[in-house]
């Protein structure tokens, strides 16, 4: 199965290894690092931008969607990007099969369940009254 | 080495306390005036402080050495005398921002 000379360093080893994954997994990890780079600036310059940090402040902030919608990219690719790493450190530190499947499937009930409720809580102030 | 070890120690720390932290923060202001001062209150205690400024020296960090491995995963920066300065600049450069933007924070806007 040759893709000739064209083919990238990638590109050869998606679909291959032992466990025949993990291209993918390695590639989103470093995506998501550059988004994050954006996004974690943002927090950061935005809550040093804020008048004040105020509940009401941060509410008007968080209900415009100039603030609703990178908090929402955060949530989500900040709890992707955290799952892909904890399991690097988990595949790399446990190695007994079902301790490694055990702690795998918790990491990924709480990044699911932790992005869940964040996002909840980002709804409730992105669609709520401004009271 | 020890560059790279920070790097997981920190990004562990922001997959656990940082998100934790944002998630809360986020209810809180979902839930009203007094969750957030529930909030607020915790965060400016002394222990609220060393999270917090703990927190942003974890993202410099992780945000410099994470450019460092995306640097390194090109195949450049592997000469010894470059690797080792880049891995410097990393640790100096998260101890500056930390320091920079909570002088910013106490100074300019308290």
């Amino acid at each position: 199965m040759s893709l000739g000379e064209s083919s990238t360093p990638i590109g050869k080893v998606r679909g291959l290894g032992s466990a025949r994954e993990g291209g993918e997994h390695w590639l989103t990890e470093r995506v998501t690092s550059v988004a994050l780079l954006l996004l974690g600036t943002w927090l950061i310059a935005s809550l040093l931008l804020l008048p004040d940090l105020s509940q009401r402040t941060v509410l008007e902030w968080l209900h415009a969607p100039s603030g609703a919608v990178p908090m929402a990219l955060l949530i989500i690719i900040g709890f992707k990007h955290a799952l892909d790493g904890m399991k690097v450190v988990v595949d790399d530190y446990v190695h007994e099969p079902g301790n490694n499947f055990f702690l795998n499937t918790v990491l990924l009930f709480l990044a699911v369940g932790g992005g869940a409720l964040a996002l909840f809580a980002l709804a409730r102030i992105a669609f709520g009254a401004l009271a | 080495m020890a560059v790279s070890i920070l790097h997981r120690v920190t990004g562990a720390g922001l997959s656990i306390v940082g998100l934790a932290v944002l998630s809360w923060w986020l209810a809180s202001i979902a839930s009203g005036t007094e969750p957030y001062a529930t909030f607020t209150t915790a965060a400016t205690t002394p222990f609220g402080y060393i999270v917090l400024v703990g927190l942003t020296w974890a993202f410099f960090q992780h945000l410099l050495s994470g450019i460092r491995h995306l640097v390194m995963d090109t195949g450049a920066a592997f000469e010894l005398g470059v690797n080792k300065t880049f891995a410097i600049f990393t640790v100096v450069g998260s101890v500056l921002l930390t320091a920079a933007l909570w002088l910013y924070v106490f100074q300019v806007r308290s």
